[in-house]
């Protein structure tokens, strides 16, 4: 168990590693020189040189990679090229709401896969299991950005129950706050919803024809207590993988969300100094996303071990 | 009570006219025949002659999209197995009639501790009837005893071990505990032993059959290994093609087989018989796949001695179903 820890944390740290440099060497290669954007094509050769210096363009790529990543290490996201201002704070406050966004929309996800998925299974040859699966195909089919549009023109635009786009902070006002968040979480969630029914419901058919369902079945267990108390974790494995993607998925799934619902998120926040082309603040969200699939690809690791005892080494 | 019924007991299973199929193939075919209380029964047959889809349907455990019909009935329960409800047949199984499983190593669920697997079956059934209650700490200690009686060593701490930490005859053993766990008047064993190593396998066989015994439990023991077959059990139901077609007491049908099928399952078991540079005894052919069985006698396609007469189904020579053969010409001379 402790062994394991140790590796993936090494792992982890590894790929944050490379990562770093991944991302800081397509930065680097990008073109355009952030000092020009940001004083406009008119500025003297001078004012460009010394607006290097102050960024510290100037310096070995070497030096500059290793102030960003102790920067990165003490949190300290330095200063956009652009407006100057301080990016780690700014970072933090969008990160809030796209966490929201994500989390909700993954509650969604599972909430309706796991009950549809196992009901798909236990059904398969049924009528009413074919159609839940030709259903969650046809979810599986839409993507994010079309079920945040179809959902704002059924819900928002026609029947005006729910408000089409905004954002107001949960402490300002919980009840606005739920109402905005309500469509945008639907169409993120939906869709992953639909795909990792498919999941589900692969993997408790897997489980299903196991022996140790049919040992549990002829103790005396009736078929979805069987399942229940031997088949779901069992089943949990490979569906923890496909969540945790689906994670990743999530968050760049938000950046388009965002646009669409016009919520001031990570993803709104990234897609803005995009085109402002600030490079330093770019760099500093493709990180943090980076971190935020790497952490999560770790914590699953480590599930896997409190799920399947198999995994769990040196225990006798 | 001194009826005429509780002076001859009545048998512990008794299956009549059972057929079974699933789609347009029939896999069984109008079996019938009677466990008796405590008695040790044999069912053999190569594989695919419908040794482990009968043993499923004394359990009324036949897998999804398969149709049986006739009767199994069992001591002490009241409805018929056939057609029983999902929740009547819950309350049975692991309590009236258990299993044990061919494959040990995937029968145990890998993600929970063998001892809550063992306690399960216990706890399932606690309440239900004239069974007591569970009381946690006497279900641990019965666990513990039964992992003992298994023959496992240091039983308490075993319990607490994940299935992937035990040898497959260890998994096998605790398997043995389940089924036996609440005493069932019928012990289903098919095939136990064939996954094992066979230094394992004679004393997992002990082990089940002091199980049974000391429980005064029956049996109903399915295996290809006619050997086995030979020291475990009183009585034989030889099956092919979904059929019994021969039944009656070991010693008489292994030693005096009359169905050609027996006659050439008991050939190719004779290891005597075996020398160097003399080729095995086989059975000729293979056995078809399900659906494309003959008419008439199932074996005729792979029998030396069949003749026009066997494309009609052969008659039971007798009219006790736990001791004839159909066979219309068979070994030791006519009938």
């Amino acid at each position: 168990m402790l062994l394991h820890l140790v590796r993936r944390t090494a792992i982890l740290v590894a790929s944050l590693a490379v990562s770093s440099v991944v991302v800081f060497g397509f930065m680097v290669l990008l073109p355009g020189d952030p000092a020009r954007v940001a004083l406009g094509v008119n500025a003297s050769e001078e004012a460009v040189g010394r607006l290097r210096a102050e960024f510290g363009l100037d310096r070995p790529l070497v030096e500059q990679y290793a102030s960003w990543v102790s920067g990165l290490l003490r949190f300290d996201l330095g200063r956009s090229y652009v407006s100057q201002v301080e990016i780690a704070p700014q970072i933090l406050h969008r990160l809030q709401v796209t966490l929201w966004l994500v989390v909700c929309a993954m509650l969604v996800a599972l909430v309706i896969a796991v009950p549809m998925g196992t009901l798909m299974a236990v059904r398969h040859r049924r009528p009413s299991g074919f159609l839940l699966s030709a259903l969650s195909q046809v979810g599986v089919a839409v993507p994010a950005f079309l079920a945040g549009i179809l959902l704002i023109t059924v819900f928002a635009v026609r029947l005006g129950w729910l408000p089409a786009n905004g954002w107001t902070p949960p402490n300002e006002d919980p009840a606005q706050f739920l109402r905005q968040l309500v469509l945008p979480v639907l169409s993120l969630g939906l869709v992953q919803g639909a795909v990792l029914t498919r999941y589900v419901r692969s993997s408790v058919l897997d489980v299903q024809r196991e022996d140790y369902i049919r040992t549990a079945r002829a103790k005396g267990l009736g078929p979805f207590r069987a399942l229940w108390r031997h088949g779901f974790r069992n089943a949990a494995v490979p569906v923890v993988t496909v969540l945790a993607l689906q994670l990743s998925t999530l968050l760049i799934g938000a950046v388009v969300v965002e646009r669409v619902f016009v919520i001031p998120g990570l993803g709104s926040l990234l897609l803005d100094q995009v085109s402002n082309r600030d490079l330093v603040f770019v760099q500093d969200i493709v990180m943090l996303l980076v971190v935020a699939v790497l952490l999560v690809n770790f914590l699953v690791d480590v599930l896997y071990v409190v799920i399947d005892p198999r995994l769990r080494a040196g225990h006798s | 009570m001194t009826t005429a019924a509780a002076v001859a007991p009545s048998p512990v299973l008794e299956v009549r006219g059972l057929s079974v199929s699933i789609g347009r193939h029939d896999l069984l075919h109008d079996l019938t025949f009677t466990v008796g209380r405590g008695e040790r029964v044999g069912l053999i047959g190569e594989s695919g002659s419908g040794k482990s889809l009968t043993s499923l349907a004394v359990l009324g455990l036949l897998p999804e999209g398969a149709r049986a019909t006739g009767s199994v009935r069992l001591a002490g329960v009241t409805h018929d197995v056939v057609g029983a409800s999902e929740r009547a047949m819950a309350s049975v199984r692991g309590n009236d009639v258990s299993m044990v499983f061919q494959e040990p190593m995937t029968a145990l669920n890998p993600t929970m501790r063998v001892g809550a697997q063992v306690a399960e079956t216990i706890l399932v059934h606690a309440g239900r009837g004239k069974r007591p209650g569970a009381d946690r700490a006497a279900v641990r200690q019965r666990v513990v005893a039964l992992l003992d009686q298994v023959g496992l060593p240091a039983p308490a701490e075993l319990a607490r071990a994940y299935p992937h930490q035990l040898s497959g005859g260890q998994r096998q053993r605790v398997v043995v505990a389940i089924a036996l766990a609440n005493d069932p008047e019928l012990l289903v064993c098919d095939e136990p032993t064939t996954a094992l190593d066979v230094t394992v396998q004679a004393k997992v066989l002990d082990l089940i059959v002091r199980g049974v015994e000391a429980r005064r439990s029956a049996m109903l023991f399915i295996t290809h290994d006619l050997p086995v077959v030979a020291t475990v059990c009183e009585r034989v139901l030889v099956m092919y093609g979904g059929r019994i077609v021969e039944a009656g007491p070991v010693a008489e049908v292994f030693t005096r087989p009359r169905h050609r099928y027996t006659e050439g399952l008991l050939g190719a078991s004779d290891l005597e018989g075996a020398r160097p540079g003399k080729p095995l005894t086989t059975i000729p052919g293979t056995v078809p796949p399900a659906g494309a069985f003959p008419e008439g006698c199932v074996f005729r396609t792979r029998c030396r001695h069949a003749t026009a007469e066997c494309a009609a189904p052969p008659p039971w020579s007798s009219a006790d179903p736990g001791h004839g053969h159909a066979c219309v010409h068979p070994a030791g001379g006519e009938r």
